[in-house]
């Protein structure tokens, strides 16, 4: 346990009580392997049992996560993990909703609703496993990848800079704003708790290397280091901070106060069905 | 001995207030005891442009404009070309505008039209913040002869939250009107109404709401589409008084999704969209129908394809409806089979997609959906059947759970997340029973036929069409045409024609074998429908072996279907 303090004999739940018996259909040495030990070591310390939470994701590599742990899970289309994890939420406050995914559905055919999201800050996680590429369909560029990064659809690179989604989380109204990485599973175990308890909408951008079409990321183990661990309150001065960063830094860079625009509680009904359809009467 | 029915089409540009004028007159009509229908008419302009209230008003219930307007009254000429073609008139009609407006345009004087004159503006312009659509409202109500007591109800209702001197105004340019109407030497008095049971005034959108409503919808996620949006008005703030909820999605991508997480948390859950909103929901229709997420989505369609004609009707969804998604993804497609019909087709609609786990879409239209009629109140419960649910799973020992188990009906337990044990992966990949992705051929040709057994072997009971009458020659209509191809067979069953009238209400899956029944002893039929290719014939033709003739008939929208042209089509076509 990484929970110092705790030991595992007294823990309610363990690790192995999160994680599914499937095995990952990631390549050996995936990044997202450290998400999910990070992952079901943070859902032991929650105290709750494992059908009280829900992953949600969308589709590619990363987004096969939600079988990987042993909560409910929704396996949807591309792009629209976080309105489907919005919509349960919003109809299940009760329940841990956590959405997953990479930086292609996350950021591309997702970007839309990343943006909203950020905006709606409904009290959830968002965890994106970045590498920079799209694994499942072999290697093309996504937004968060270098411009001059080679590769069959792009010969000579993009040529366009990556976007960066933290600072894009920030301006968009996120209330907790993070950076983790796959390599230090303890310390990504660590934000992944911050994170969803934080109140409002947590974004968590976990560096999670692609051995297969991104060898070159090997280097991120020397490149990553740790970074903010206080972070900021103030969102001007959490932007500066990812400005200055070099893009491996670890650690918190924002914990906002906004509230949720819509209560996390559903409302106590009020009315039947006959006294709606009286408005029908003449 | 006065007129049993009359139309009126009030008409202004946009601002001119010509809808609020309608729906107080429709409301003072079932104030005192009459039915009626009020349609809008207006063109895309958000302010400005045209605008029609279209109204009938009867002693009998109505469906349907008449064939031509009694009266036309413009209170100006603002683009009034634009929609002459919708408001016929005849030598019959009669046309009351306001001289200082200007002559009216060259369309009227072809008609025959009578022309009358009201001086609307001048008479408003005496009354402080008076205005020429109140004393428009008042003379059409005295030329009708509704009472003055049921204006005055109605005034007060409407026009009393906007304050002491609004009603003042309002009430004195009615007057106005009212007075007006008495020194024009022209009367259109409508006979006393039979005043039995208590009425409803309720809009084909507020149907489809209601419907929803009591089939157990309890969140909605929907983006503001014309003319869909009125429906997610009015839904907005009836949720909550349910303990439910709505959301404002930042697109349709996100209003289907989620209503599809919300329904996977175990709540009933819809979306409300029109024909450019449900192009793009059909990936996530894929896997509601592959994940057996149930899902209500109503489509309240417009003029297609592309941005088409936002304003105005169309049924041009169907096979959108039907086939919309890539792979095989069996689904319920319903329409309602009457403006009012919009409560007991949604409410069957949302119970049926609960209870078969599958998305179900009800299609609605702008024509019916913005009309609001006055009919008899519906016995609560009337039609409503059993209460269909979702079939729910029970906590399990860790492992034991098969989601997507082959049973023998295709339905599955679904566990609701917080059910012990019941942990599953809602999966729009290929999967086995446990959910879990699979690729093999067998798993997918499984879970393809189970999917579809659950629809095709439900029994979905007499409900899946309206058969009425017994004639040797059949109308088979859904959604919009129906009402229409109702009024014609009436009036050709005046003249000893007889003709039976099949409207569908579960279009998807189709019942071929209750269809041929249906048609048994007629020789032959026609579908009929507002859409240019005949979307429902296709899909008939293509499912149904037919022992008789069947024909289309079928064209492009914004016109609507009117009884009077079907009537004219089915002489010919039957005598053919």
């Amino acid at each position: 346990m990484n929970n110092p303090g705790t030991s595992a004999a007294l823990a309610k739940y363990l690790p192995r009580d999160f994680k599914s018996d499937l095995h990952p259909v990631w390549c050996p040495g995936c990044g997202d392997f450290g998400v999910v030990a990070a992952l079901t070591r943070a859902l032991a310390q929650l105290d709750r049992p494992a059908e009280e939470i829900a992953v949600v994701s969308g589709i590619g590599c990363s987004s096969r996560l939600p079988a990987y742990t042993s909560a409910y899970g929704f396996h949807g289309v591309h792009g629209r993990a976080l309105p489907t994890a919005i919509g349960l939420k919003l109809a299940r406050p009760d329940l841990e909703v956590i959405a997953v995914g990479g930086d292609g559905d996350g950021y591309s055919i997702g970007g839309n609703h990343f943006l909203h999201a950020c905006r709606r800050n409904v009290d959830m996680l968002y965890l994106v496993m970045d590498n920079r590429v799209y694994g499942m369909t072999k290697g093309q560029p996504s937004p968060t990848t270098e411009a001059d990064w080679e590769c069959s659809m792009a010969p000579r690179g993009t040529g366009l800079a990556p976007f960066n989604p933290m600072v894009l989380a920030l301006a968009a109204g996120a209330n907790f704003v993070a950076r983790g990485f796959t390599y230090d599973p303890n310390g990504l175990a660590r934000l992944i708790v911050e994170a969803i308890r934080w109140p409002g909408f947590s974004f968590l951008e976990v560096l999670s290397p692609c051995p297969t079409f991104r060898p070159e990321q090997k280097d991120w183990k020397r490149l990553a280091h740790a970074g903010l661990q206080e972070g900021f309150g103030d969102v001007a001065q959490a932007t500066a901070a990812l400005f200055a960063d070099d893009g491996f830094g670890t650690g918190v860079f924002y914990r906002g106060s906004r509230s949720p625009d819509l209560p996390a509680a559903l409302p106590a009904a009020t009315a039947g069905l006959s006294d709606i359809a009286s408005q029908f009467q003449v | 001995m006065g007129l049993s029915s009359i139309s009126i089409a009030l008409s202004g540009s946009g601002g001119a207030g010509v809808m609020t004028a309608g729906a107080m007159l429709l409301e003072a009509a079932a104030h005192a005891g009459y039915y009626g229908l009020f349609s809008r008419l207006s063109g895309p302009q958000v302010r400005g442009g045209e605008a029609a209230a279209l109204l009938r008003i009867s002693t009998q219930p109505v469906e349907t404009p008449a064939d031509a307007y009694d009266i036309l009254f413009a209170v100006d000429w603002g683009q009034f070309e634009r929609f002459a073609a919708e408001i016929p008139l005849g030598k019959h009609s009669t046309v009351l505008c306001d001289p200082h407006q200007g002559a009216p345009p060259a369309s009227i004087a072809s008609d025959g039209a009578i022309v009358r004159e009201v001086a609307l503006a001048q008479l408003a312009k005496a009354i402080p913040g008076g205005r020429p659509n109140m004393v428009a409202l008042g003379a059409i109500s005295a030329i009708v002869g509704l009472p003055h007591d049921s204006l005055a109800a109605v005034v007060k209702h409407i026009i009393g939250r906007k304050g002491e001197p609004a009603l003042a105004a309002s009430t004195a340019a009615i007057d106005a009107g009212f007075s007006a109407a008495g020194t024009l030497g022209f009367e259109r008095a409508l006979s006393a109404p039979k005043v039995s049971q208590t009425r409803w005034m309720i809009t084909g959108d507020e149907a489809l709401g209601m419907g929803a409503l009591e089939g157990g919808i309890r969140f909605l996620a929907g983006y503001p589409i014309t003319p869909a949006t009125e429906l997610i008005e009015w839904l907005t703030p009836e949720l909550p008084r349910l303990g439910g909820r709505m959301v404002q999605a930042e697109d349709e991508l996100a209003s289907i999704n989620m209503a599809l997480g919300a329904s996977f948390g175990g709540v009933p859950s819809m979306t409300v969209t029109s024909g450019p909103g449900l192009s793009l929901m059909v990936e996530s229709l894929g896997l509601a129908a592959a994940a057996e997420i149930p899902v209500l989505v109503i489509d309240v369609m417009r003029g297609g394809p592309s941005t088409g004609l936002p304003t105005k009707t169309e049924q041009g969804d169907l096979n959108l409806a039907i086939y919309g998604a890539h792979g095989d993804a069996p689904r319920l497609v319903l329409a309602p089979t009457s403006i009012l019909d919009g409560l007991a087709t949604a409410r069957w609609a949302a119970q049926l997609a609960e209870a078969l786990q599958t998305p179900a879409i009800v299609l609605g239209d702008q024509l019916t959906g913005q009309a609001r009629i006055i009919v008899d109140q519906p016995v609560p419960g009337n039609g409503a059947g059993n209460m269909l649910s979702r079939l729910t799973a029970g906590p399990a020992e860790a492992g034991a759970y098969r989601r997507y188990a082959l049973t023998e009906s295709g339905v599955s337990p679904m566990a609701i997340p917080g059910t012990r044990g019941g942990q599953w992966i809602a999966e729009g990949l290929s999967h086995g029973e446990r959910g879990t992705p699979s690729s093999a051929a067998r798993d997918h040709v499984a879970q393809q036929d189970k999917r579809l057994r659950k629809l095709e072997g439900f029994d979905f009971g007499a409900r899946w069409a309206d058969v009425e009458g017994d004639g040797d020659t059949a109308v088979i209509t859904w959604g919009s045409s129906t009402s229409p191809a109702r009024d014609a067979i009436r009036r050709l069953g005046a003249n000893r024609r007889r003709i039976r009238l099949i409207a569908l209400r579960l279009i998807a899956p189709l019942r071929p074998q209750l269809l041929r029944a249906a048609l048994a002893g007629v020789k032959k039929s026609v579908v009929i429908e507002l859409n240019h290719s005949g979307q429902l014939f296709r899909y008939l033709r293509g499912l149904t072996d037919f022992d008789a003739e069947i024909a289309s008939y079928a064209r492009s929208g914004p016109l609507p279907l009117t009884a009077q042209e079907i009537e004219n089509h089915l002489m010919q076509w039957s005598a053919a």
